[in-house]
């Protein structure tokens, strides 16, 4: 049964990620084109790292370090007089009221605590991607749109919000579903973030014994892994089809090549 | 032990020379450069001769998948979409699970007049079995590279070589080969540098790390799970691996430059570097 669950685990980190990855991608394209120096470096600097160095260093990494930089607030916050510090030697010591989550809350706390650090995990790495993506897009609106705005009178905010945002998409689109191919190829790297995702379940009824039961059948592992096999590249099919659909879609009206070909056609 | 002696003692350790025993604890800075540098060898060794030998298998896929006869084009067509519509991470384990699942020993093939023994056990190994699936998958990653490649040759180009009368092998070894590769030149850096990236996740899918020789991953995270500090261990191995992506771009520069050659200065493609990470 959690087998199946676990379906809906990936399913609801596709769901959650793909907004906040969005988000931050935004952000990062807006900080990347400040006028205000520091914010600027911090935009692309944020960029450049994430795509030069491997992904799931970065899920390893992040997982540990925000825990660690929030029970280190927490910290901060509710034990204002602890003299110990705070790494000693090989341990990370924080007082009981700031463990995160706490060790007397429920098991259910605890998953949805690993889940929601998955999550943002996820979020910072393919937001540098979005970024990327969003910055060229906003780039990719032709100049004489803005000029036009700027000619009736728009200020700099009004321009960004009513003429370039709402153009930018169709320029954003094919970056931005090839990174959500991505995002569905990396969902199984939740496994090694310590969530209980189809891949460990994949693992754990498959195996002839475990832990926990030991069940009555060989090694099915094999097969379990060829159905999580069948089962991506079905999403990933699904994904190409409705994306070409969205394209189409948006492409209507634009002052693009497709744009231009779908008048004619009409 | 000094900075020199831990050089001595581990800067091979993850081929199996040298120490045996991974430091416990007290692990100094110089210890940590040491291991991941180290293990950044096999990285090296998976994504070079994954590289070397899928470009032959890339181009053979490319060039079935552009064929008109659909019994060539159809399996061609099939072997790109599996391995780049799925995740090169279960793609990892769907293999090591069927490489344990082949009989343990080896099995006898009998040929009629002579009896061999065929040894698969090697096949469950990180450095057989890990090997065949990333170059596998970088063949199929080039090859969708490489079709696009050949569909975007100039028309010109191939009317002027009829018109020149090369045709068949001559025709391909002298204009299509190399306009192609020229045009699939900078994506095909970026597949390079992305399939160094996934060679990390070789031994964190099933493949077991035998005696702990494992990749920069596998040591800088065995760092950070002993230390409980993320922050030492991952950024040495971004830095090393920032490097070896340097070394990457460097090299095919060399070649995209070289496969550029005959052209005016100002039409040269420049080579833009965009990788993406996951696969």
């Amino acid at each position: 049964m959690a087998f199946y669950a676990s379906f809906g685990t990936v399913m609801l980190l596709l769901a959650v990620t793909a907004p906040a990855a969005l988000l931050f991608g935004f952000g990062g394209a807006v900080a990347a084109r400040s006028h205000f120096a520091p914010l600027r470096w911090f935009g692309k600097g944020y960029t450049a790292v994430v795509r030069g160095v491997p992904d799931i260093a970065f899920f390893l990494f992040f997982v540990i370090a925000l825990d660690q930089a929030f029970e280190w607030l927490r910290h901060q916050v509710k034990c204002p007089d602890w003299d110990m510090p705070v790494r000693q030697g090989s341990d990370f010591v924080v007082c009981a009221a700031a463990k995160l989550p706490l060790s007397s809350s429920p098991q259910w706390v605890h998953e949805v605590y690993g889940f929601a650090i998955a999550v943002l995990t996820f979020a910072i790495v393919f937001g540098a991607f979005a970024a990327n993506v969003l910055y060229g897009a906003m780039r990719a609106v032709p100049r004489a749109q803005t000029e036009t705005a700027e000619a009736y009178g728009l200020s700099r905010r009004q321009t960004f919000w009513r003429i370039l945002v709402p153009q930018m998409w169709v320029y954003a689109l094919p970056g931005l579903s090839n990174l959500w191919m991505i995002l569905i190829k990396a969902t199984p790297l939740l496994f090694l973030l310590g969530v209980e995702d189809i891949v460990y379940w994949a693992r754990e009824l498959g195996g002839s014994k475990t832990q926990v039961y030991s069940y009555p059948h060989p090694d099915w592992r094999l097969y379990y892994f060829l159905a999580l096999l069948v089962f991506y590249l079905a999403l990933t099919r699904v994904s190409e089809v409705v994306l070409t659909r969205l394209t189409n879609r948006l492409s209507r009206g634009q002052a693009t090549v497709a744009g231009e070909a779908q008048r004619r056609a009409a | 032990m000094s900075c020199v002696e831990t050089i001595q003692a581990y800067a091979l350790r993850s081929i199996g020379i040298g120490e045996r025993l991974l430091p416990r604890s007290d692990f100094t800075l110089c210890e940590q450069f040491t291991l991941i540098g180290s293990g950044l060898l096999w990285n090296i060794y998976f994504g070079v001769l994954a590289l070397c030998f899928g470009f032959f298998m890339a181009i053979t896929v490319a060039m079935a998948k552009a064929a008109p006869n659909r019994w060539v084009r159809k399996p061609a067509e099939w072997f790109i979409f599996i391995f780049r519509g799925s995740p090169l991470f279960i793609q990892f384990f769907l293999a090591y699970e069927t490489f344990v699942m082949l009989p343990k020993l080896g099995f006898d093939l009998n040929l009629g007049f002579t009896e061999i023994t065929v040894e698969t056990r090697w096949l469950t190994r990180a450095w057989a079995g890990a090997l065949i699936v990333l170059f596998l998958n970088t063949a199929a990653y080039a090859g969708e590279i490489f079709y696009g490649a050949l569909r975007t040759i100039p028309k010109g180009d191939m009317e002027a070589a009829d018109a020149y009368g090369f045709s068949g092998w001559t025709k391909f070894r002298k204009i299509t080969f190399p306009t192609m590769l020229r045009l699939a030149w900078p994506s095909y850096t970026n597949e390079a540098i992305f399939l160094f990236h996934a060679t990390t996740l070789v031994y964190f899918s099933g493949f077991p790390a035998w005696q702990q020789r494992g990749d920069a991953l596998y040591y800088a995270s065995y760092f950070a799970d002993k230390t409980f500090n993320p922050f030492i261990p991952y950024p040495i191995l971004a830095g090393y691996f920032i490097l070896l992506t340097l070394c990457v771009i460097g090299i095919f520069g060399l070649v995209n430059t070289r496969l550029n050659r005959h052209l005016p200065q100002e039409r040269r493609q420049k080579l833009r570097v965009r990788p993406q990470v996951i696969r």
